[in-house]
């Protein structure tokens, strides 16, 4: 059974609609991210679905109950992290994780060893005295990691949980996601980074509240239709413009490379070569390559050439 | 349910008073407070400064202002030459009243009319003025007095014994009519209604504001035990703060307990309910904890005002009458006066105590009823 199920679920604020007939399922243990640009609706999901937030029509399921009408039983189950750090910064580590401890009624017994595993994981274990407003980033983050799975929940929803945390924090907190997945744990995980959205089982972009595609990173990946093509050449800001103008296809820059998405490859190739000549460009190095989700972003999203 | 509360609690109270400003807030300023407004709020008017138009110079003259300097109202500060002076004494404010006698008053007096003196007045403190004012017109009563018994004497041989009728008046309660009895148990009344009103009033709206009631939102916790855990904390600290004030009323400032000191502690319980629910609702209505301090201060102010603290509320128009009765203000200080001067019991104050108990429970159940666990 779909530990996550929604159906059609929209939530508008007024005239905007800030979610539009969301219609996705997410499968016990898996990790399913939820990617888009910012405002694209992420943050008003998890809140649907951590049931602060009324949907103004359609469904949701979270571990067999109803985001509406069993919104308090959900709670027990499901541990959340908000965008922002929502823990107090006037309080300790230790108080902070002892406070959620309580209000989710841990049983005292056995609750000493769960909170020093969770200090350990985390490696907050040498700041566990320290007021939570001096954390560093990263460490705040895996504070607010640490009491949403004070309780042991079956469902963890983390909104955009590395947002402004440097690589190496990132990829300790990945570590500790995949520990918990691991132990069949649930993650509804919303980023905007897309190199971490590749770290997900299963993903779905998000733009401007409608779902554009749902499926494995290589599902995605597979949407692209045509090859992706790398060109290195001297002046990549020129050649891009001349790419583009050419209609060879969807051109995007990435630094000093520009990726075309050729419908036939000999022939893009044939064609990349030639534009960049007339204009005496010399091509350093030409090869299909596969696509990142930058890739499949930018040619998906309306506007997205970058 | 009990469990989570009672962290809830111990949250909250490690949150205050680890900060030191906010310890200093809670427990040194309303101390530092009540002594200074203690011994500053006085309604009492001693010392006029009084100059004097003696345009007569003679013993009868002089007698009528020592009768005046010697009451201790008023002081001479200065005695005038000439009119002009009049004028610039009252306006450079030198002195409040100024007492002019004609050319013949002691001619007058000798004779069997009616010698005139003029007393002037600024007017631009009405308060000083008027009891001033009383006061003057006592004086020359009693001087009046003095004069008959002597002309009657001398007319008739035989002393005035008896006045036709002889008013003895006594202010029970507070004999010497110290506005400082009056005043200092009604500054209890407004320290701690700033105090729960305004830290309350920010309490919710502080955790919206930093970004915690979302976090709290997904836990299990009730409505029912998110409020109390809010409120529980101000109640007790309020309470602290009334006892500290009311020890420095009767120790410092010597004012009479004299009725029963638990029943001070249930009034104050029932208006406690009153403050913490405003502040309650307060912060449910507001976005920013600077709206709820705004927010605050608007409700405070008329409180004060339509409070009987300082204008008495027989004064105002029948409409602010009615609505001074949804003032929780003006029940507590009925309770803290009767109880300090009066030694009164429940069976006089029931009616205040009833009035604070639904008053409270109104404005805790609004308060309760606004507060939600989701987002809009």
């Amino acid at each position: 059974m779909d530990t996550i199920r929604t159906l059609a679920l929209t939530r508008r604020f007024g005239e905007q609609v800030a979610l539009d007939q969301l219609t996705l399922s997410v499968a016990e243990g898996e990790i399913f991210g939820l990617v888009g640009p910012d405002g694209a609706g992420k943050t008003t999901t998890m809140r649907l679905l951590t049931g602060i937030l009324a949907p103004s029509s359609g469904e949701a399921w979270v571990d067999g109950l109803h985001v509406v009408r069993e919104a308090e039983p959900i709670k027990e189950r499901i541990g959340y992290m908000s965008q922002r750090f929502g823990l107090y910064p006037d309080l300790t580590v230790l108080e902070n994780l002892d406070f959620y401890a309580d209000l989710y009624e841990v049983p005292t017994s056995g609750r000493g060893a769960r909170v020093d595993r969770l200090l350990a994981f985390s490696n907050l274990a040498p700041f566990k005295r320290r007021l939570a407003g001096n954390l560093s980033g990263g460490m705040k983050q895996k504070l607010g990691l640490a009491c949403a799975l004070v309780h042991t929940p079956r469902v963890l929803f983390l909104d955009e949980p590395t947002n402004g945390v440097d690589p190496v924090s990132r990829r300790d907190f990945w570590r500790i996601l995949y520990q918990l997945q691991q132990e069949r744990v649930t993650i509804f995980v919303s980023t905007a980074y897309l190199d971490e959205a590749e770290r997900c089982n299963r993903i779905g972009l998000l733009h401007q509240g409608r779902l554009l595609a749902c499926d494995t990173v290589d599902g995605v990946k597979g949407l692209l239709e045509g090859t992706l093509l790398e060109v290195r050449c001297d002046t990549p800001r020129r050649a891009a413009g001349i790419l583009r103008s050419a209609d060879l296809g969807r051109v995007a820059l990435f630094g000093d490379r520009i990726h075309v998405l050729a419908g036939d490859p000999d022939r893009g190739r044939t064609a990349i070569e030639g534009a960049l000549r007339a204009e005496g460009i010399s091509c350093h190095s030409l090869a299909a390559i596969e696509p990142t989700l930058e890739d499949v972003f930018t040619s998906t999203l309306p506007g997205g050439d970058a | 349910m009990l469990e989570r509360l009672v962290r809830m609690l111990v949250k909250e109270f490690i949150q205050v008073l680890r900060n030191p400003r906010m310890r200093a807030v809670l427990f040194v300023m309303p101390v530092a407070q009540v002594i200074i407004i203690g011994y500053a709020v006085s309604t009492d008017v001693r010392h006029v400064p009084m100059a004097v138009y003696d345009l007569d110079r003679t013993p009868a003259s002089r007698d009528l202002i020592s009768w005046f300097e010697g009451s201790g109202c008023f002081d001479v500060v200065r005695r005038i030459a000439s009119e002009a002076e009049i004028r610039e004494v009252l306006d450079t404010g030198e002195a409040k009243a100024v007492l002019r006698l004609n050319r013949g008053f002691a001619e007058t007096l000798a004779g069997a009319g009616s010698a005139r003196a003029q007393f002037l007045l600024d007017g631009s403190d009405s308060n000083t003025a008027s009891v001033a004012l009383s006061y003057a017109a006592n004086l020359s009563a009693d001087f009046n007095r003095s004069i008959l018994a002597q002309r009657f004497s001398r007319t008739a041989g035989v002393r005035l014994e008896a006045e036709p009728v002889g008013l003895v008046s006594r202010a029970w309660f507070n004999a010497n009519l110290d506005s400082r009895h009056y005043f200092v148990p009604g500054v209890l009344a407004m320290l701690v209604a700033v105090i729960t009103v305004i830290l309350s009033s920010m309490s919710i709206v502080r955790e919206r504001e930093i970004g915690t009631m979302e976090q709290i939102m997904v836990t299990p916790i009730g409505r029912l035990e998110f409020i109390l855990g809010k409120t529980i904390p101000f109640a007790v600290i309020g309470f602290v703060d009334v006892a500290l004030i009311a020890l420095i009323t009767v120790f410092w400032f010597r004012v009479p307990m004299l009725g029963f000191p638990p029943i001070l502690f249930l009034g104050t319980a029932l208006y406690l309910l009153s403050t913490l629910g405003v502040g309650l609702f307060i912060s449910t209505v507001s976005a920013t904890q600077q709206q709820a301090m705004m927010t605050a201060f608007f409700f405070m102010l008329p409180a004060f005002m339509l409070s009987g603290f300082v204008y008495p509320i027989a004064n105002m128009p029948l409409v602010v009458q009615a609505l001074t009765y949804l003032n929780p203000l003006r029940y507590y200080l009925v309770i803290i006066r009767g109880v300090f001067l009066k030694g009164l019991g429940l069976q006089v104050l029931w009616p205040q105590m009833l009035a604070l108990t639904l008053l409270g429970s109104a404005m805790l159940l609004l308060a309760a009823g606004r507060f939600r666990k989701t987002m809009s």
